[in-house]
């Protein structure tokens, strides 16, 4: 079955980093997911989020309900126009950040959700899937 | 801009972490412990998380901050309450928190903090003259 689209979110200020936690969580909670999923989801979502508005000068998350004959699961996409993502295996190691991070937000997401996909440049689309 | 409540109790701090707020909330926590600490010479920060819903790596490092902060100030700091979830979570993204004092309640937290700041006490030589003086 198609997606369900749920939600399309800017993501630009601070604002829109918190409200945006807000809505992942009210939807991962209202597909069923345990609360330990639902703080993993909100958490990669945070890290995604921010990265879109600090490195990606600003963008948009999108969240989907996956309906599959078997499971459910809840789809995020983070899109940007930024500068984009020049060697994915650099950004995506442990500890490397090009600012004054921890470098651990797109690791640790990719961790904490069950699929993950990084399409860039140009910009910069990021999905991550979590399955219930 | 919202700022996080800072109650001042005798040597000791509490802060109770109610909602989710943005970054500059937290930033702006850091310099009001650190400035409350000075001002009122207080040797015990005791930071209650347990309504927070989840901590990411910029939350963490601000937690990790205000730990080595108060430290170079002379205080301890514990933090008490942090949910499973969180702490599973948090160690699946990396975060290691190390250095931390944590205890599960705020009551443990207290009985922690104690012990810290009295150890720190009996163990300073002057500390110990003036109370042999004054037996
Ligand atoms: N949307 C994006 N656009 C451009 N570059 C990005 C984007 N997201 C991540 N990056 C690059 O990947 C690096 C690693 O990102 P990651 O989130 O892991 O660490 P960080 O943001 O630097 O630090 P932390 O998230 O721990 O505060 C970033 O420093 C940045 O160079
Ligand atoms: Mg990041």
């Amino acid at each position: 079955m198609a997606p369900v689209l749920l939600v399309t979110q800017d993501l630009r200020t601070e604002d829109d980093l918190v409200h945006m936690r807000a809505a992942v969580k009210m939807h991962a909670s209202d597909l069923g997911f345990s609360s330990l999923n639902q703080t993993k989801i909100m958490t990669a979502a945070s890290e995604l989020g921010r990265n879109t508005i600090e490195h990606g000068l600003g963008g948009l998350v999108i969240i989907e309900h996956l309906r599959e004959p078997e499971r459910n699961g809840i789809r995020l996409t983070f899109k940007d126009e930024g500068p984009g993502i020049h060697d994915h295996a650099l950004a995506l190691s442990d500890g490397y950040t090009s600012k004054k991070g921890l470098g651990l937000g797109l690791s640790g997401s990719k961790r904490l959700m069950d699929e993950f996909d990084l399409i860039s440049p140009p910009g910069t689309v990021i999905t991550v899937v979590k399955w219930m | 801009m919202d700022r996080i409540p800072i109650l001042k109790i005798g040597e000791t701090l509490l802060v109770t972490i109610q909602v989710d707020f943005h970054d500059r909330v937290a930033l702006a926590l850091l310099e009001d412990l650190s400035e409350k600490i000075v001002n009122f010479s207080s040797k015990g920060l005791l930071i209650d998380i347990s309504a927070l819903e989840m901590v990411d790596s910029f939350m963490g490092r601000i937690l990790g901050n205000i730990a080595k902060t108060s430290r170079l100030l002379d205080c301890h700091c514990v933090l008490v309450g942090m949910q499973p979830a969180i702490a599973i979570t948090i160690t699946e993204l990396g975060i290691t928190l190390s250095g931390i004092h944590t205890a599960l309640t705020a009551e443990d937290g207290l009985a922690l903090l104690n012990k810290l700041v009295n150890a720190k006490k009996n163990g300073k030589p002057s500390a110990k003259k003036q109370e042999a003086k004054w037996r």
